[in-house]
């Protein structure tokens, strides 16, 4: 087992010793909602063991069943939910027909619960101290001395600084990193032996993501057993010994992860691998039907050109702060120019000053060699077909009352489709060229999938032919099939068309993915600036190294030749 | 959490509702409240088609009777009927009602337009304006024009509708700064659509949505204030049976003939509430309206 390669808590160990071997069981798990009278069943069977210092990871897209099936197994699955299970254990209890006040009792001392959202889960008006205090004493833990020490002693391991200040913070007063590990404080306040994750670092950056996987591994190694839920398969690698893929409330596969990642036995567990974007995949189709990517052709004249942009935000209380701080770069006709950058980097104003929707503090754009900001509005107007824009969340960016075939007609308002047919034909093109059938133009954008509606944005931005498209986060909320689907379509009409990709990300996988040239932003300014091999093989800058070694790391053909032998032990 | 480990129940399709389910998702609310609105619009147009007598045939032997067969809703100190009397007085009600909402949503929509997307200076001036207005309770608004204009259905209509304008002006001014700040305007920027295709396109048909049920709503709330003037001795004069104006004249025989102002009372309360309803139900439309 694991465990045995532990030395310094021995404690842990002769207690994990005194433990039988598996903690939680459960066979065959089915879980059915009631939507107006009706079963609708979303779990249709899940079965795996749970042994001390194991993680398991259920692995799936939106819409798997992964986080009702987590739910489920400590009764959070709500009141209209009906479980059934042949076999559910914790610690050889049965724990099938438990009551609310019976699972109270369990959750917190046997099992801690890390939601997704710390902001979300977190009182906001409470102290994080006061939070952890409460699981506490909720469960009649010492005296009020014993617990400040054992708030404050669980603030140091999870990795927040300044454990005393810290605890008296409200949630709001804190980053979204430190949230979560208050929260993830709170789970293990009462030291469970189970702790289950439900997407614990989806929406954190990467340094953060990092920080927080970290404390989960540190966790297992001290005995604890996991049960990870993620969309992420470089975050699953990382942590997971046991690995169940999860599609449509069916487990499609499972085994230990070596086996899972690297000899992946279902259809669909080699697609899903095959979707994550990185530095291994460039040049290379993420979906098996989609056209091998030929090599580009040289980058042509430069297209967009902007020279020592500066941007300031005046704060309420007076003070400003530099978001973009002389950032210059140049976009070559085929080219795409990756930016990167954590939230607060600059990164999105740096593609909103290159739009010309922000006014500028400093520094000139140009656009296909003519004047483009600072300048009026009205003046830009007729180079504004050149250029256009995909933001990440598509919804927002399309009138409510509007169906696709009227916003797509909308943007092909300009002198260079006169006439009423040949708008038509050019939103049939469109279609096609994006991948959507025909079929869609009278809905409303609502009524689509992420994928569909984010295939619409990108039809809307190549509508009027433009040299060069703005995509600002573009595929960041789309789950990683999805996102294979729209790179690679993006790769092709880049292909055809020519035209040049300002591409704005957080996710490293996908701009090195993507990129012919990548720009690393810190606080508004380029740390780092090369070609992909460059700044992911020799980064230069200490904060692009740092990133980089935060990315977890993902090589399924590694991770099958190193197939740990515990697997098989238990 | 339901039943762990037990079998799934058989009723897996979808249960036929029963009558009782079917009558239950009726909304009844609503259906009252057209139902009343038709017989406020027949009381308007025709209100001799339902009443017998007529609002000023005085008949001092049946002077202050309590609601009966003959007299539903009593007789007041001259025996006049009360019933009759609410019916004539419909028309007058709810002129100054709805007068009164259109006047209100008109100035508060030329208000609200120009303190969202006029130029700075006037939009900070009627920005100001509207603020200043709305410190003053919209009653004491309305006095103050009463006290320059004199009373008369006409100063009724404009003190209401001026008194109740600012709360929808600051309505309508937030609704439009919600739509000129959407990821779609900003889209149609980046597509290089005019300012005033925005404008029309865009920003004026999703911040104006909303406004056909705040005006169904301002109409119940306007014939309350109209009312509220009348009862004061501030609207229409006498003999007129305006509802406010009833209320006002039953207020001395509080105590011996009750029905004199409760009566009125009710049917003011009722109109207020079926407006609101309808309202309600109109703005419930379109928000689902647009989700689809």
């Amino acid at each position: 087992m694991s465990i045995s390669t532990e030395t310094t808590e021995t404690d842990a160990i002769v207690e994990e010793l005194d433990w039988p071997a598996t903690r939680l069981r459960v066979r065959n798990l089915r879980t059915a909602f009631r939507v107006d009278g009706a079963l609708r069943p979303v779990v249709h069977g899940v079965s795996f063991d749970l042994r001390p210092g194991e993680c398991v990871a259920i692995v799936g897209e939106s819409g798997s069943g992964k986080s009702v099936t987590a739910r489920s197994l400590v009764g959070l699955a709500g009141r209209s939910a009906v479980v059934e299970a042949d076999e559910l254990t914790i610690h050889h209890e049965d724990v099938r027909g438990f009551g609310p006040r019976e699972w109270k009792r369990i959750r917190g001392r046997d099992i801690g619960f890390v939601l997704q959202d710390a902001l979300v889960s977190l009182d906001p008006l409470r102290p994080v101290g006061r939070e952890i205090d409460e699981a506490l004493r909720l469960h009649g833990w010492g005296g009020r001395r014993a617990r400040r020490e054992r708030v404050l002693d669980l603030l140091t391991r999870v990795g927040v600084p300044f454990p005393a200040v810290r605890a008296k913070q409200r949630p709001d007063q804190l980053s979204g990193g430190l949230r979560q590990r208050a929260l993830i404080a709170s789970a293990i306040a009462l030291d469970p032996d189970i702790v289950i994750a439900d997407e614990p670092t989806t929406a954190l950056d990467v340094t953060v993501q990092a920080q927080v996987l970290d404390q989960l591994e540190l966790m297992k190694e001290r005995g604890a057993s996991v049960i990870l839920i993620s969309h992420d398969l470089s975050v699953v690698a990382r942590l997971a010994d046991h690995i169940l893929v999860m599609r449509g409330g069916d487990v499609l596969e499972q085994g230990p992860a070596g086996q899972v990642l690297g000899a992946p036995a279902h259809e669909y567990t080699r697609a899903l691998i095959a979707a994550v974007p990185g530095e291994a995949t460039r040049g290379h189709a993420l979906t098996p039907g989609a056209a091998a990517v030929p090599t580009k052709p040289p980058a042509g004249a430069v297209v967009l050109e902007a020279t020592d942009l500066v941007k300031r935000f005046h704060t309420s209380d007076g003070t400003v702060t530099t978001a973009v701080d002389r950032v210059s770069f140049s976009l070559r006709a085929g080219e795409t120019l990756g930016i990167v950058g954590e939230s607060g980097s600059g990164k999105s104003t740096t593609a909103r000053l290159a739009l010309g929707l922000e006014a500028l503090d400093g520094g000139t754009v140009r656009l296909l060699g003519q004047p483009w900001a600072p300048l009026a509005e009205s003046r830009r107007r007729g180079l504004r077909s050149r250029i256009a824009v995909v933001y990440q969340d598509p919804l927002s960016s399309f009138d409510p009352r509007w169906n696709v075939e009227r916003i797509l007609l909308d943007a092909l308002r300009s002198e260079r489709f006169p006439s009423a047919e040949e708008r038509r034909a050019r939103v049939l093109e469109l279609l096609q060229q994006v991948g959507l059938p025909a079929n869609v133009l009278p809905r409303f954008p609502l009524k689509l999938s992420g994928g569909q509606r984010q295939r619409v944005a990108i039809a809307r931005a190549l509508a009027p032919r433009p040299d060069v498209i703005v995509l600002d986060e573009a595929v960041s909320a789309l789950d990683v099939t999805i996102q294979a689907q729209i790179l690679d379509l993006l790769a092709e009409l880049q292909r055809e068309s020519g035209v040049a990709y300002l591409f704005i990300s957080h996710d490293l996988g996908v701009i090195s993915h993507l990129s012919d040239r990548v720009l690393v932003m810190k606080d508004g300014v380029v740390v780092e600036e090369g070609s992909p091999d460059d700044v992911f093989e020799r980064p230069a800058h200490p904060y692009t190294r740092a990133l980089i070694a935060a990315i977890p790391e993902f090589d399924p053909a590694a991770r099958a030749a190193t197939t740990p032998e515990s697997e098989t032990a238990a | 959490m339901t039943a762990l480990g037990t079998p799934p129940s058989p009723a897996a399709a979808p249960v036929r509702p029963t009558l009782a389910t079917r009558l239950g998702r009726v909304p009844w609310g609503l259906v009252l409240a057209v139902a009343f609105a038709v017989l406020l619009l027949v009381a308007v147009i025709a209100p001799q088609a339902l009443t017998t007598h007529l609002p000023t045939a005085i008949d001092y032997q049946a002077a202050l009777q309590q609601p009966s067969l003959a007299h539903p809703f009593g007789t007041d100190e001259s025996g006049r009927d009360l019933y009759t009397r609410v019916i004539w007085g419909a028309r007058d009600s709810l002129t100054i009602g709805l007068g009164a909402a259109a006047v209100s949503v008109g100035l508060a929509l030329v208000l609200g337009t120009l303190a969202a997307l006029g130029v700075k200076p006037v939009a900070v001036v009627i920005d100001r304006f509207v603020e200043i207005l709305f410190a003053f309770p919209a009653l004491l608004l309305a006095l103050l024009l009463i006290a320059i204009a004199g009373p008369s259905a006409a100063t009724q209509v404009f003190a209401v509708g001026i008194g109740t304008a600012p709360g929808y002006a600051r309505m309508i001014r937030g609704q439009i700064l919600g739509a000129r700040n959407s990821g779609y305007v900003e889209a149609a920027t980046a597509l290089g659509h005019s300012r005033w295709r925005i404008l029309r396109a865009h920003i004026l048909p999703n911040a104006l949505r909303p406004l056909v049920a705040v005006f169904a709503l301002s109409i119940g709330q306007s014939i309350v204030w109209a009312s509220s003037l009348s009862f004061l001795g501030l609207g229409v004069a006498p003999p007129a049976s305006e509802w406010g104006a009833l209320l006002d004249a039953g207020r001395q025989y509080l105590t011996t003939a009750w029905w004199l102002v409760v009566i009125p009372g009710l049917v003011i309360v009722a109109v207020a509430l079926a407006a609101t309803t309808i309202g309600r139900h109109i703005q419930a439309r379109l928000e689902k309206g647009e989700r689809s």
